[in-house]
């Protein structure tokens, strides 16, 4: 069986510039900056907008759809007691060009595949809510 | 991205005049400092100079950085320990790979900076592992519990993509996907290295090795499995950097440096690079061929970085040596890059089979080459004794440099 991710996840140190992005999917919504003035979302967060360089970045929601670019089932025990899981990067359907590194859930490396449309949940460790994503064709 | 007037490729009046190495192993125990001041008296004897004529020192990276066993001494230990007087000297994990410090000390010369430049790069990762194990991240809290982490770790590191494994088996589905790579093509590359390795006595694996050997060792993170990672070591690598007018007297002959490669033009960054398959080594490789009039047709033994064999092809299609998602086939059946081969790879054995010597093992067989200093190994190039053009390869992801190296000068 693939889990969900390794046996221990290692969090995120929560700050100002990142608190909204691990902390948005308290909502259930996930979350990038977005510039008021050239409307390109911006990852990871940034000062300013590095397109047209306005100071004009705020959070914005997006739908949370987006499709499998790349996949990995790892099997190493870096985190002792890990099952294998699926590393994965993914780009948000709002811009292809902003991806995440993620893990895929409720599907097995055999039916994997890239183009696969996948919708994020949310995993809450303590204070930080992961994205993950599920295929749309998967039940939650 | 302009090309240079020929009159600024400055690092065209350095070569290297000298090379060196420890001993290369599985845990050595000695210390770093000591592999290191080893490599060195090698590379500054066999430039036929003495101590007293090194005037520069670089490393990549030194001062502690990293994980156990992978940084190094730093350049104020090893100045210190030979009691140099440096012009010039610089260290640093930032830059166009390992090889970046080969690239400063190029540049240091042919800026006026220094005549004579130690460069090194020494690891003790097999025995850091060996006395500590190898570490599981996170469990060394010491009662302070898991640690946070911040910059850009903080993107993988939650999801279980804690090593460059990986972020670089992303890269390797992403090219099945798009170009239909397969692991029996990924395979060659580590086959070709252990065949090369047999005839390298410093290499850590000469056992004999097959196709099927590698289609059946287990899997760390898919499609990459044990075999296409290499394979930590404890060795020093010393070269000298010298502006090459003040070398004419060495020994042996020298490796000018014809044209180096340090572009980054996409984002710095694993998993938010442009192209997906390609990642710096695209840039530094164009850049490279920016500053020379030589082609990839002119290359006769390449010696490209191998901490994933999957880096290995990426470097291939980056330097033009076939086309983009043409690795594939241009390794399948493993003739083009065997030492008979038109692009001889990898000639002892890379770091695959020969050890992690991260990058500068690479440099040391490149100069061993042109210099028809090879032994058994030895290619004979277009001339039959020796290539006159090699090009050395280092890095992956969003950390990619390059040297093109020629015989005589360009």
């Amino acid at each position: 069986m693939t889990a969900s991710g390794p046996s221990l996840r290692l969090l995120p140190r929560v700050d100002d510039e990142n608190r909204f992005f691990w902390t948005g999917g308290a909502d259930g919504r996930l979350r990038f900056q977005r510039c008021a003035v050239c409307a390109h979302f911006v990852h990871p967060p940034a000062p300013r907008c590095p397109f047209c360089l306005a100071d004009g970045l705020r959070p914005e929601p997006v739908s949370g759809r987006a499709l499998v670019e790349s996949f990995t089932v790892n099997h190493q025990q870096w985190i002792p007691g890990s099952d294998p899981y699926i590393v994965a990067w993914v780009s948000i359907v709002e811009q292809p060009d902003v991806r995440l590194t993620t893990n895929l859930v409720g599907v097995e490396p055999d039916d994997l595949r890239v183009g696969m449309e996948v919708v994020v949940e949310f995993e809450q460790q303590d204070d930080v809510y992961l994205p993950l994503f599920r295929p749309t064709s998967a039940p939650s | 991205m302009t090309r240079p007037r020929p009159e600024d490729r400055i690092e065209r009046r350095a070569a290297i005049s000298g090379i060196g190495q420890s001993q290369v192993g599985r845990r050595l125990y000695r210390s770093d400092l000591d592999l290191t001041v080893e490599a060195a008296l090698a590379a500054i004897e066999d430039a036929g100079l003495t101590r007293d004529d090194i005037d520069g020192i670089s490393t990549y990276p030194g001062m502690g950085i990293g994980t156990p066993g992978f940084s190094g001494p730093g350049t104020p230990e090893v100045q210190d320990a030979l009691r140099l007087r440096v012009g010039w000297h610089d260290g640093g994990g930032e830059g166009p790979a390992q090889i970046r410090a080969v690239i400063a000390a190029c540049l240091a010369v042919g800026a006026g900076l220094a005549r004579h430049v130690l460069v090194y790069r020494t690891v003790t990762e097999s025995t850091a592992q060996g006395s500590g194990g190898r570490q599981g991240i996170g469990g060394g809290g010491g009662g302070g519990g898991v640690p946070r982490f911040s910059g850009f770790l903080q993107w993988y590191l939650p999801f279980g993509a804690v090593s460059a494994v990986n972020w670089i088996a992303l890269v390797a589905q992403r090219r099945m996907h798009e170009f239909g790579l397969t692991r029996r093509q990924l395979g060659q590359i580590a086959v070709n290295a252990r065949r090369n390795a047999a005839l390298n006595d410093r290499a850590v694996y000469r056992d004999p090795m097959t196709l099927d050997d590698y289609l059946a060792a287990r899997m760390i993170s898919t499609p990459l499995c044990l075999l296409d990672c290499d394979a930590p070591c404890d060795g020093s690598t010393a070269v000298i950097v010298s502006r090459a007018e003040h070398a004419s007297d060495a020994p042996h002959p020298l490796c000018h440096v014809n044209a180096v490669g340090t572009a980054l033009r996409g984002r710095p960054s694993w998993d938010q690079f442009d192209d997906m398959t390609s990642m710096a080594a695209r840039d530094a490789a164009s850049s490279m061929w920016e500053r020379t009039e030589l082609t990839p047709a002119d290359v006769e033994v390449a010696q490209l970085y191998d901490g994933f064999s999957i880096l290995t092809m990426v470097w291939l299609e980056a330097l033009g040596f076939c086309g983009r998602g043409e690795s594939g086939a241009f390794v399948e059946d493993g003739t083009a890059i065997a030492r008979d081969g038109a692009l001889p790879l990898n000639t002892a054995g890379g770091q695959l089979s020969g050890g992690r010597l991260h990058g500068f093992g690479l440099l040391h067989e490149a100069c061993l080459q042109l210099r028809g200093e090879a032994g058994e190994r030895q290619v004979p190039g277009r001339n039959g004794s020796h290539p006159e053009v090699a090009v050395v390869a280092n890095g992956g992801g969003p950390i990619a440099g390059s040297l093109l190296l020629t015989r005589g000068p360009g």
